[in-house]
């Protein structure tokens, strides 16, 4: 069931990205919707003369390198949050996690670590298999997005180094986390 | 235990001095000095009077006998020591006393005693016990050490009149690990796992580190200390010999390396591993580290606990959802049955000394606390009345539970004794103190 789940979330994600990646302004989300069209219109003005394959190669090259551009913005996305006693991957970190599994992808000899935390509350025990459950889920998440299971390691620290040092909801919010570490 | 002009000698054993001396060599400047705070007391306490012990050693003593051993027997709630400034007179010999003094001031026993020199460097402690009403005498005792045992000559006679009026072991004398932390400016961690008397004195760090130690737990003769160490950045099972300081690294699989609580007979450590998954239950020989596999579930099965007979293992698992505690028959068939109800999250059990109780974490109305569940009845209890509760821990003769929480934002000890309900803090004077673990009775 998670798979086929995942799959499907993948090949939206996978979608909108490729609309994402025209953008020129990768962390604008209202500029995704005509972001496209900025793009077509730029190739045409500088391009005028050439061939409909030539405009079409090139066409397709700025989006590749747009498409970069942005992977390499989202991969700054290193740290992904859960909610209260969960390990769903927040649909918000499909993206980057998604840049971060084909960077993975393209460079098999790259290795991470994916560190697991919980909040404070509950045992800590409990929270360090937590932290791991969390972290695991990220992992399989990066797996079926094309990295490879070899590149990846876990370590859950369960409650120790919160993020922030608060006891109020707000900070155990930012302390359920999974922080990817390139190695 | 020699007799001596009918009265018991009981000397200390020299392991424990050179194990406080050396201690205390390493690591004088960094250890956590934990402070004690009575938050509850109990109402059907027993009033004893404990006289100032009278001091014929001709020095001035850094140690102040008779304030220890009243301070301990305060702590169980189940005796009110008598303030000393009510005292009608300071007997310290059984001619001096005059019980219809004590009497009048409403006591039921009261403690006399002396501190003599033995010897060049050592003293020896005289204790005498009476029962004010019928003024028989219940207990004489010498016990003799150097001056730096002074502390642990007080807790031993605190153990031999709790046990003479209550028939149960004192706990005294035992000893509590923790870990401590410190944050500092720079943002970096110190994490040290230490051993301190029960009372939070006489602190000696086992283990310094930048990475995270967790989970202390006892062997069973008390030699030694399991825990879990992330140095390396990678979780691995450590066991160590507190005297010596050596240690043999027993696991460090991939994955979790968690949770390790020593086997009642010594010989084997139950702890929780992902290395085929996810968390599950294992119980490894320590002699071979040879692995059994006790749990085989796609949920979290961790924080496994003996019963006493070492025959069952309690462990948590979120198996029905949430975290609910379970229990497995290793003598027999092996199956796991539930045994928590109530509530939505229970986690972390620790079997009573008697086995006919656990300790463990409940959440109730958002606050995590202390609750015990009698195992014949099912029926549970809530004990404290903190928030942030996490790893209980009982005293070796089931009086007291200690457990780990947050006050005013930091981590600190408490304990409850589970009879009164007397409560009392052990914060750290710098920095937070987490995850206690009361040692066994020392041999």
């Amino acid at each position: 069931m998670k798979l086929i789940d995942l799959r499907k979330v993948f090949a939206l994600s996978f979608a909108l990205a490729f609309v994402a990646g025209c953008s020129t302004a990768p962390t604008d989300t209202t500029g995704v919707e005509n972001g496209g069209y900025d793009a077509e219109t730029s190739v045409g003005a500088e391009t005028s003369g050439l061939s409909a394959e030539e405009l079409e190669r090139r066409r397709l090259e700025q989006e590749q390198r747009a498409r970069e551009g942005e992977d390499a913005a989202l991969r700054e996305v290193r740290v992904f949050y859960f909610d209260f006693d969960s390990n769903i991957v927040k649909p918000e970190a499909h993206l980057p996690l998604q840049a971060h599994a084909a960077y993975l992808q393209a460079n098999p000899n790259v290795r991470v670590v994916l560190n697991g935390y919980g909040d404070e509350r509950g045992t800590k025990e409990y929270n360090l298999a937590l932290g791991e459950r969390r972290a695991k889920a990220v992992e399989r998440f990066l797996v079926v997005s094309g990295a490879s299971a070899s590149q990846i390691e876990v370590v859950s620290y369960g409650e120790e180094f919160p993020a922030d040092p608060g006891h109020n909801e707000e900070a155990w919010a930012k302390n359920r986390r999974v922080e990817l570490v390139y190695q | 235990m020699i007799d001596c002009k009918g009265f018991r000698m009981v000397h200390i054993k020299p392991i424990w001095l050179l194990m406080v001396f050396l201690g205390v060599l390493a690591t004088m400047p960094a250890r956590a000095e934990l402070v004690i705070e009575i938050t509850q007391g109990s109402r059907e306490a027993i009033p004893v009077a404990i006289v100032p012990f009278a001091n014929r050693t001709g020095n001035a003593l850094p140690e102040d006998i008779a304030k220890i051993v009243s301070d301990d027997l305060q702590r169980t709630g189940q005796f009110n020591p008598l303030d000393q400034r009510r005292m009608l007179s300071l007997p310290s010999s059984s001619t001096e006393v005059f019980f219809r003094d004590w009497r009048m001031l409403g006591q039921r026993y009261l403690l006399i005693g002396s501190i003599d020199p033995a010897g060049p460097g050592r003293y020896q402690v005289r204790a005498e016990l009476y029962d004010v009403n019928t003024s028989e005498r219940i207990l004489g005792e010498v016990v003799a050490g150097s001056e730096k045992s002074l502390r642990d000559l007080a807790h031993l006679i605190s153990d031999l009149v709790y046990e003479a009026l209550t028939g149960v072991k004192g706990v005294f004398s035992t000893k509590i690990a923790y870990v401590t932390l410190h944050r500092g400016a720079n943002g970096a961690s110190r994490y040290q796992l230490e051993v301190a008397d029960a009372d939070g004195r006489n602190a000696n760090v086992i283990l310094t580190s930048d990475q995270p130690i967790m989970s202390p737990s006892w062997s069973p003769d008390a030699r030694q200390l399991a825990y879990v160490s992330f140095e390396g950045k990678r979780p691995a099972i450590y066991i160590q010999e507190i005297a010596s300081g050596r240690r043999t690294k027993l696991t460090n699989f991939r994955g979790l390396n968690s949770a390790p609580t020593w086997s009642p007979d010594g010989r084997s450590l139950a702890m929780a591993l992902s290395k085929d998954g996810n968390a599950e239950i294992y119980i490894m020989d320590i002699q071979t580290k040879k692995l059994e596999r006790i749990t085989n579930h796609w949920a979290i099965d961790t924080e496994p606990a003996w019963s006493p007979d070492g025959r069952t293992l309690v462990f948590t698992s979120d198996r029905g959802g949430g975290p609910q505690i379970y229990k497995v028959d290793l003598a027999g068939s092996r199956k796991e049955t539930r045994l928590t109800f109530e509530g939505n999250y229970n986690s972390r059990p620790r079997f009573s000394p008697d086995g006919k109780k656990l300790y463990f974490v409940h959440q109730r109305a958002g606050a995590f606390r202390m609750a015990s569940m009698d195992l014949q009845s099912g029926e549970l209890s809530i004990l404290s009345d903190t928030s942030l509760d996490e790893s209980p821990s009982v005293a070796p003769n089931g009086s007291m539970l200690i457990y780990g929480t947050s006050k005013g934002g930091q981590g600190v000890l408490a304990v409850i004794a589970v009879e009164t309900g007397a409560k009392f803090l052990l914060p750290s004077r710098q920095g937070e103190v987490r995850e206690p673990a009361w040692s066994p009775f020392l041999k």
